[in-house]
């Protein structure tokens, strides 16, 4: 796909079909989804509630609850040239954290509240390095003191409950990092925090990515967070990738008409008077998974919907030069020769 | 004359503790807040978490009883009255929660929440048919019919911001907080709410407080904008200067955390260190000082007034001119 820094991927995800048993019956919260990740870039996914974010990031650690998840035969993540979403629980207990880590969008969730920092991220250290106990304690000293935590050597012996929001959030992000992953899966990191906040750990995970050229999956539903930090964005809707792009073509070029609705819709900053005017809406909301229109996904709420959108689905394809996007009408096109300039 | 008129607010919650459950000390959450909201217009507050938007909009409506302080609603002071002289205020001051899901009673169905509250302030005639009022404000804020009969756990997030936001105007209120209403609200179904909230402000000629910690939603919908930091106000200015002439260095790092939806016009984030202080112990001095990049000593020991710099925008910051 387009923009990316490096020419191989550390991360294949082919035709993710995840579906959940329940009691009436199964759904499938994520359909046919591919996507790769490279070396030193973040890639944004965005997308409304529902529509299968965070789904995709647990169904590529494997933290769904195996008893009630499938994933279709088709389905492959590929990573070190292994296909790891049939790997067995100790292999991946060895990825998760070491090779592979991630952020939640709750940091309470991952810390555990009866121990101290500390012995966290000592745990961390002790399962994924052969540091000794003295190395160690440094090592998580120098974690903190990488997430800008003051007073990282008082910190250490102190409880989750004890730090305010944004700085247990940091404290996440030092645990996350304490072995050097080649991926970082943030799942809507900074969600809860203030801006101000937000601002400290979004500019961490760049410097991360500049530093040491971890690759980045940043799920979010803040087009302006993608905007300041992603460089290549997927979006998704009702399960399935409905387009990819730069961030530069996304957000200049929409090509799916739900993209360019999502970005309609947000008020713009500094425009004067902006009040007097109406925002642009998509009307509806969001289909549910077990009652999904027939063709087009989109189609009741979409405003360039046609015959054709209702009786068959559209496919991934490029219309444009390496732009996947899943729709019959998409906007903004460009021939071939044009984007060769 | 202004609508509502709110001089020099305070709200301190007791901290209780120790073995006898003695008062140890206050929540500092409202400190001496003073403004004023001219009729139709609407007043945008914004903050951090923590820095007191919903305890000011809760006790101006006096959800909250205040501390101190002056709260004058058409030319009525409104901070002592009694219960029985309060009936009439109450009806004509509402509020849409924060949280639509938590307000709501799981038990009671939409037709419920509304009649309930219609019939408690009377608002339909004797022998007129409560039933056609309230289809008619549910046709208003954009649902069927049908969803009378439903439970709040039955709507999706944006539904239930409607049903709270039909709920507050079913009585026809004169003055409106709405704390948060779309900020629970997916991007699409925020600017669905939105603009219906637009639409019944015009339609009813509606007097609102509006609370956000979304700088473009509120510059989008608001006319002034108070920005509060640890229970102060810091500055107060026309919703349309906020982008050129915020002076204020917290409302300034405000704007420069708000990450801009624009890939062509990035810029480094970063502009304030820490956290925001406890308002259980506040800091000497102006409230900011303790994140302030351009705060001096005077800053540390002497607390800034409120200050007019320029007609209808008011900074405390000893360090704008
Ligand atoms: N264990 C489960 N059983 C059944 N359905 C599930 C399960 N987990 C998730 N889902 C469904 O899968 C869909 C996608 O959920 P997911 O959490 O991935 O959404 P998301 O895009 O992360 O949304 P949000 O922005 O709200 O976090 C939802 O409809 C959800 O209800
Ligand atoms: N009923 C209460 N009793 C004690 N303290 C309270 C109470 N309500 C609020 N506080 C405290 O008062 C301060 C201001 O809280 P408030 O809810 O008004 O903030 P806010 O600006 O609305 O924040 P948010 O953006 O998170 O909604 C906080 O420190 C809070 O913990
Ligand atoms: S395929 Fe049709 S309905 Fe779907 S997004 Fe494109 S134009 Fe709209
Ligand atoms: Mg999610
Ligand atoms: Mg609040």
């Amino acid at each position: 796909m387009t923009n990316a820094p490096d020419a191989k991927p550390v991360l294949q995800v082919r035709h993710l079909t995840t579906s959940f048993r329940t009691d009436d019956g199964i759904v499938t919260a994520v359909d046919d989804v591919s996507f790769d990740v490279f070396a030193g870039e973040t890639l944004g996914v965005v997308g409304e509630s529902g529509c299968g974010k965070t789904v995709t990031s647990k169904s590529i650690m494997r933290l769904l609850p195996e008893h009630l998840t499938i994933y279709g035969e088709q389905s492959e993540v590929i990573f070190e040239g292994k296909n790891i979403i049939r790997a067995n629980e100790r292999e991946m207990r060895k990825i998760r954290g070491d090779k592979i880590a991630m952020i939640f969008q709750e940091p309470m969730t991952s810390l555990n509240p009866v121990f101290t920092v500390g012995w966290q991220l000592d745990e961390a250290l002790k399962y994924h390095t052969n540091l000794s106990r003295k190395q160690r304690r440094e090592k998580a000293i120098e974690m903190l003191r990488l997430v800008e935590i003051p007073n990282p050597e008082r910190r250490i012996h102190e409880y989750p409950h004890q730090l305010s929001g944004g700085m247990r959030q940091r404290v996440m992000i030092a645990m996350a990092l304490c072995c050097e992953p080649d991926i970082l899966i943030a799942d809507e990191p900074t969600t809860a925090l203030d801006v101000t906040i937000q601002a400290q750990i979004l500019d961490l995970m760049n410097g991360l990515k500049e530093k040491l050229h971890t690759a980045i999956m940043l799920i979010t539903h803040d087009l302006g967070v993608v905007a300041q930090v992603c460089d290549r964005v997927m979006v998704m809707y009702a399960g399935r990738a409905i387009e990819f792009g730069s961030v530069r073509e996304i957000f200049h070029e929409p090509q799916h008409p739900y993209t360019n609705a999502l970005l309609e819709s947000i008020p713009k900053r500094g425009s004067r008077r902006s009040r007097s005017r109406r925002l642009p809406t998509i009307p509806g909301i969001v289909p549910s998974l077990r009652n999904l229109p027939k063709g087009c996904r989109f189609n009741d709420r979409c405003p360039a919907c046609q015959q054709r959108c209702i009786d068959e689905e559209p496919e991934l394809i490029n219309h444009s030069l390496d732009r996947p996007v899943r729709c019959h009408f998409p906007l903004n096109q460009k021939t071939q020769t044009e984007s060769a300039h | 004359m202004a609508l509502l008129q709110v001089e020099n607010l305070v709200k301190k919650f007791p901290v209780r503790g120790g073995i006898l459950n003695r008062i140890q000390g206050y929540v500092h959450a409202v400190s001496g807040v003073s403004f004023e909201i001219p009729e139709g217009q609407t007043l945008g507050v914004v903050g951090e978490s923590g820095c007191g938007k919903s305890t000011l909009g809760k006790t101006v409506i006096r959800l909250y009883e205040p501390t101190d302080g002056r709260i004058v609603l058409k030319g009525k002071d409104i901070t002592a009255l009694g219960p029985a002289e309060m009936m009439p205020f109450r009806r004509k001051m509402q509020i849409i929660f924060q949280d639509p899901y938590s307000s709501l009673n799981p038990r009671l169905t939409i037709n419920g929440h509304i009649k309930e509250a219609v019939r408690f302030h009377n608002i339909v005639p004797p022998g007129s048919a409560t039933d056609d009022y309230i289809d008619e404000v549910l046709q208003k804020v954009g649902l069927r019919p049908e969803a009378k009969n439903k439970y709040p756990h039955e709507f999706s997030g944006g539904q239930r911001q409607r049903i709270g936001i039909a709920r507050a105007l079913c009585v026809k209120p004169d003055f409106v907080v709405a704390d948060e209403p779309v900020s629970a609200l997916d991007v699409s179904i925020q600017a669905q709410v939105l603009n219906l909230l637009s639409d019944l402000k015009e339609q009813f000629g509606l007097t609102m407080m509006f609370i956000s910690h979304d700088l473009k939603v509120v510059e989008h919908f608001c006319d002034r904008i108070l920005v509060m930091y640890l229970g102060h106000v810091v500055e107060e200015l026309e919703a349309d200067d906020l982008d050129q002439q915020a002076q204020h260095p917290y409302t300034k790092a405000l704007l420069g955390a708000n990450p801009i939806d624009d890939p062509d016009d990035r810029r480094p984030l970063v502009v304030l260190q820490g956290d925001v202080p406890s308002p259980y112990n506040p800091p000497k001095g102006c409230p900011f000082v303790t994140r302030c990049p351009v705060a001096t000593e005077r800053c540390r020991q002497e607390m800034p007034r409120l200050e007019t710099k320029s007609a209808g925008h008011r900074v405390a910051c000893f360090e704008v001119e």
